[in-house]
């Protein structure tokens, strides 16, 4: 370690079952250990589920059954909530506040005066090479450059665990791969804990070091898989024959777990 | 691609138009017709009884003008208020609410002489006459306004631990800015309704008579000429005060930046 010891959080999920109404389960058996410091992936249809175990994870919801605990890996640093943070899928940014002030926000809220907040969030914007744009507004930003200022947001509390839902959904897929790789160097520099939920198998293998595959509802883990790639990960490594074989893989789970049976239901229409 | 001043053009010409065409077509059918003036009277008649009537109103409008802006302040601070407490206590709001609403329904015109009784004729019964008009829109809207926040932005702050106040003033708020406008604008225009309805009932008091006072004068002496100014005037203020408070509020949110 080129740095102070990376702090992150520990994610025990025990025996999870959750549904909205009875007998509409959502999550069935999630039973998941994810250690410190780890990019996991999370992939699965539409409605499987994915993101209803992210707001499980982040606290925002209380699963029907079974517990999810949070640990850092450090002794004395609480898992406090404060110590996790959620990017969405369209950036959520206050319109009303300039760039620099969208990113100092989490630590205005934690109780610093505005200057101090400024102050520090010029280091998680210059991480997103925003500087330049700190005093813009987020309406005359590219929804690529939002999404930017959302994890330049979600960085500058220095989470120890990272919860993302689809976040790069709605962009086009040449600015994806961009945002894919700077997120992957981003985690190479912290170590923070980061669950990544996407329904690109693609982006799922790029980023992260194990995929999770979810079956369609309700959700359960039918493939944990760990992918064995190189850590630092280049935009050429998406054509390489081990990327191909990984997303193959996961591919095949999806495939076998209803996955792909929009286009199989026509008999209901 | 039209160019601005074609544009403002485009929207300034045809009202103007029409306002041309109707007052020529009123004064032209009046004199034809040989309407009495007492019943209808002619656009240039109320022209001159309005010039020479110009100290009385332009001292009833000025007294209007008081009672409506006052009754319109209190209606923005007290509603505001209000729709914050309702935002936060769904108790308080189901078990309030209702008697909000009776704000709204109750007739204006009935009540009109018990605010009299009560406070006593002059300004302040013409102030809370405009307030009972008008204070409904704003809490209404005011409401939907702080209960239409993004869940997810909500969701955010309750992760990072936001204080209630925080929520409020850093989220709710300026998130509710833009519903508020539309309220504050419903409310103006109410406002002058409300002061005008209170200066029939309340409305002799030490200083100038309002322009309520100025339209029932001029009906019993039959001077249905300053009549028909005396209302225009009433309809020019309310229409004043909606401008206004549409120019502030447009000011409001294009640096709140948002979308309306």
């Amino acid at each position: 370690m080129l740095e102070e010891f990376p702090i992150s959080s520990r994610v025990s999920i025990r025996q999870v079952n959750h549904s909205f109404s009875p007998g509409g389960a959502v999550l069935r058996d999630i039973d998941l250990e994810l250690p410190a410091g780890e990019f996991v992936a999370l992939v699965g249809p539409s409605g499987c589920g994915k993101s209803t175990l992210l707001r499980l994870i982040s606290g925002l919801e209380q699963p029907s059954a079974g517990s999810i605990q949070l640990a850092s890996n450090v002794a004395g640093a609480s898992a406090a909530p404060s110590k996790l943070t959620f990017v969405f899928q369209d950036a959520q940014l206050l319109p009303w506040r300039s760039v620099l002030d969208n990113v100092a926000l989490p630590l205005e809220i934690q109780g610093l005066s505005r200057e101090q907040a400024r102050e520090r969030a010029k280091a998680p914007l210059a991480d997103v090479e925003l500087t330049d744009a700190a005093e813009r507004y987020p309406d005359q930003l590219s929804g690529g450059m939002r999404m930017r200022v959302s994890i330049a947001r979600a960085l500058v509390t220095e989470p120890e665990l990272l919860l993302l839902d689809e976040p790069f959904a709605a962009l086009d897929e040449l600015t994806r791969q961009r945002l894919d790789e700077r997120l992957r160097a981003l985690w190479i520099a912290r170590r923070m804990t980061v669950v990544f939920v996407t329904h690109s198998l693609a982006e799922a293998v790029f980023l992260a070091d194990r995929a999770l595959v979810m079956s369609s509802r309700p959700g359960r883990i039918v493939l944990d898989q760990q992918l064995n790639l190189p850590e630092n990960r280049l935009g050429a490594m998406r054509t390489e024959a081990p990327f191909v074989a990984q997303t193959a893989l996961l591919y095949q789970a999806l495939a076998a777990h209803g996955g792909f049976d929009e286009g199989g239901t026509g008999g209901s229409r | 691609m039209t160019r601005p001043r074609e544009r403002t053009a485009s929207v300034v010409v045809p009202p103007l138009v029409t306002f041309v065409l109707g007052v020529t077509l009123w004064e032209g059918a009046v004199r034809a017709l040989a309407v009495p003036a007492f019943l209808i009277p002619p656009p240039s008649a109320v022209l001159a009884a309005a010039w020479h009537d110009r100290a009385l109103l332009a001292g009833s409008l000025l007294t209007t003008a008081e009672g409506a802006g006052s009754g319109f302040l209190l209606s923005v601070v007290i509603g505001t208020l209000v729709a914050v407490l309702f935002s936060l206590s769904r108790w308080l709001e189901r078990g309030l609410y209702p008697y909000a609403l009776f704000l709204q329904t109750v007739p204006i015109v009935a009540v009109a002489p018990l605010l009299v009784l009560w406070f006593g004729p002059g300004l302040r019964a013409v102030s809370v006459s405009a307030f009972i008009v008008s204070v409904f829109p704003i809490i209404a809207n005011t409401l939907a306004g702080l209960r239409s926040t993004d869940p997810r932005l909500l969701d955010l702050f309750r992760l990072y631990g936001a204080k209630l106040g925080d929520t409020v003033l850093k989220l709710r708020f300026p998130s509710a800015i833009p519903s508020m406008v539309t309220g504050f604008k419903v409310a103006s225009g109410l406002s002058v309704i409300g002061a005008i309805v209170g200066e029939f009932v309340a409305g002799f008091s030490e200083g100038s008579a309002g322009l309520g006072i100025t339209v029932l004068s001029a009906y019993r002496q039959l001077r249905t000429d300053l009549l028909f100014a005396a209302v225009l005037l009433a309809a020019l203020l309310g229409l004043s005060l909606f401008a206004l408070v549409s120019a502030l509020g447009a000011l409001l949110l294009r640096r709140l930046r948002a979308e309306w």
